[in-house]
């Protein structure tokens, strides 16, 4: 359920880590963006737990990058607060981005540099202790030995999501954005990610916030979802059982029925 | 602040230098280049003066100095725009990296950049053209210190100037100290100037250092008056240039900068 603003303060003195919910891993209270023209994301309240894989939906243009964007500490929100497991970004920025991690399909990591250079590069960004065994680990988990050596810049797609991912668990986040992560993938290689993401929220121990455009992805990974819409939160809830409760035959056709239905029509029927 | 993300910056641009190394080449090709060109030069004007005035200390001596303080600018410069070229803003700034750690592991990417030149162009200004800047012993240091401090703020408030204007921005960056360099008096008194070049170059630490070095060459003691006022200008520029880019940071924090020049290529 959406967070009531009113509910997360938005300062607490450093002791909040330890007296808030331990396993909410990322709280959103009251979120809003506004640019001259625009409002991109509008009043947006939710919670990620820990082991919970919640979907972030909505059409080209909803506020999903923005949001994603705000949480990560690269664009500053206009009001609202964002706590990353019970850290306050706007007050302790790098406390709090040290419990997050990221990968997207827009934002490759460096094409000069190999597998392994990259990911001692962030690790040590990250401030990950016992580096050389924490890459070796990883490069294992994800298939890169072949690739150890192999600058970034020359892996396909699959590849490159696999090191994207293999960077983004680097610091055992407590908090993983996976902005489109399976964007460029054959079904063959999304499906082996999907399988590796999952079991990141549930033996990695975090919290997911994942935005796709394949429904069916979303329902396989997703333990809720969130419908994004002119920047605000339409619909929340189980991705298997919205549909019927909103009388869709699947999830696809509620998402296109709500990114074409004008905002207010929306909002009004999902009171 | 913290080492281990200073570290990883360093790191970084160790891993850049050592995969290509090409990028190790203007370390030291150009400066190289520049100390035979005004090292000929020089014995050439010495040659025409039959011995009445030598030419290397004060005109090669300038020239490594200049070369020196516009290499630790572009050192620091390029290390960022380093981020700028593989576009990686989103994947840098969205770490615990903080702006001052930042700003650090682009200084001593700086300095090690710029040590080679300067160690390059010592051996090559000492060894072949006779320059014998060792006889100035420790007074050099101050002078060196002075134009590391302003190389550093010019470097951080370039680097400001392309997280504010864009990646295309980057052609800002280069010219910066051919620009300043007619109002410092590189190679002649600010005395030269017209009156207003003048005040300019009085607001700017190397003509401190220039007129310093032109003094002590002639036989004159060495000006502390004028190397504290060099000096206390250039820390001053580092702590604007330090704010600037902070406050540029905020602003493309509440814009959206980084995230659209992490899309945007540079053209």
């Amino acid at each position: 359920m959406p967070v009531a603003p009113d509910s997360l303060p938005r300062q607490l003195p450093d002791a909040a880590e330890d007296t808030a919910d331990r396993d909410v891993v990322l709280s959103i209270a009251d979120l809003r963006k506004q640019y001259p023209e625009i409002v991109a994301v509008d009043a947006v309240s939710f919670e990620v737990r820990r082991r919970e894989v919640v979907g972030l939906l909505g059409p080209n243009g909803a506020g999903k990058t923005t949001t994603i964007n705000m949480i990560l500490g690269l664009l500053s929100p206009t009001s609202g607060g964002i706590r990353i497991a019970g850290i306050d970004l706007a007050q302790h920025r790098s406390r709090a981005l040290a419990r997050a991690n990221f990968a997207a399909v827009y934002a490759a990591l460096p094409g000069n540099l190999t597998v392994e250079q990259n990911l001692k590069f962030f690790g040590l960004v990250y401030g990950v202790t016992r580096l050389a065994a924490r890459t070796d680990a990883l490069i294992e988990q994800f298939d890169l030995e072949a690739l150890r050596d192999t600058k970034c810049g020359v892996l396909s797609s699959g590849e490159q999501t696999r090191v994207a991912l293999a960077k983004a668990v680097l610091n055992h986040p407590q908090l993983l954005l996976l902005d489109e992560p399976t964007a460029s993938l054959d079904p063959s290689a999304a499906q082996t990610v999907r399988a590796r993401i999952r079991s990141l929220a549930t033996d990695g121990d975090c919290g997911i916030l994942w935005t796709s455009h394949n429904m069916y992805e979303v329902e396989e990974v997703c333990d809720r979802v969130l419908f994004l819409s002119h920047g605000r939160i339409l619909l929340e809830g189980d991705p298997r059982r919205l549909p019927a409760e909103h009388g869709a035959a699947t999830l696809e056709e509620l998402f296109i029925r709500l990114a074409r239905e004008p905002l207010a029509e929306t909002l009004e029927r999902t009171v | 602040m913290r080492a281990r993300p200073v570290a990883g910056i360093l790191l970084r641009q160790f891993y850049l230098i050592r995969g290509s190394p090409v990028r190790a080449l203007p370390m030291f090709a150009w400066v190289a280049i520049d100390i035979v060109v005004w090292g000929f030069i020089t014995r050439y004007l010495n040659l025409m003066s039959a011995g009445r005035f030598n030419y290397v200390p004060s005109l090669l001596g300038a020239v490594l100095l200049w070369d020196f303080f516009t290499r630790i600018m572009q050192g620091v410069s390029t290390a960022f725009l380093e981020d700028v070229w593989s576009r990686n803003f989103l994947n840098l700034f969205a770490t615990p990296l903080t702006t001052p750690e930042y700003i650090a592991g682009l200084v001593i990417t700086s300095i090690g950049t710029s040590t080679v030149g300067l160690i390059v162009m010592l051996v090559l200004a000492t060894s072949v053209f006779g320059l014998s800047f060792f006889s100035l012993g420790l007074m050099l240091i101050p002078f060196l210190l002075v134009l590391f401090a302003f190389g550093i703020a010019l470097g951080v408030l370039a680097s400001a100037l392309v997280l504010r204007l864009g990646p295309a921005s980057e052609w800002l960056v280069w010219p910066m100290p051919a620009l300043l360099s007619p109002f410092v008096g590189v190679f002649y008194p600010l005395s030269t100037l017209p009156r207003w070049m003048q005040d300019v170059g009085h607001l700017l630490p190397p003509a401190y250092v220039f007129q310093g070095m032109r003094g002590i060459l002639a036989g004159h003691a060495l000006p502390a008056g004028q190397l504290v006022l060099g000096a206390g200008l250039a820390v001053l520029y580092v702590l604007l240039a330090g704010y600037f880019f902070t406050r540029v940071f905020r602003y493309a924090l509440r814009t959206g900068l980084l995230a659209r020049y992490s899309a945007e290529s540079v053209s």
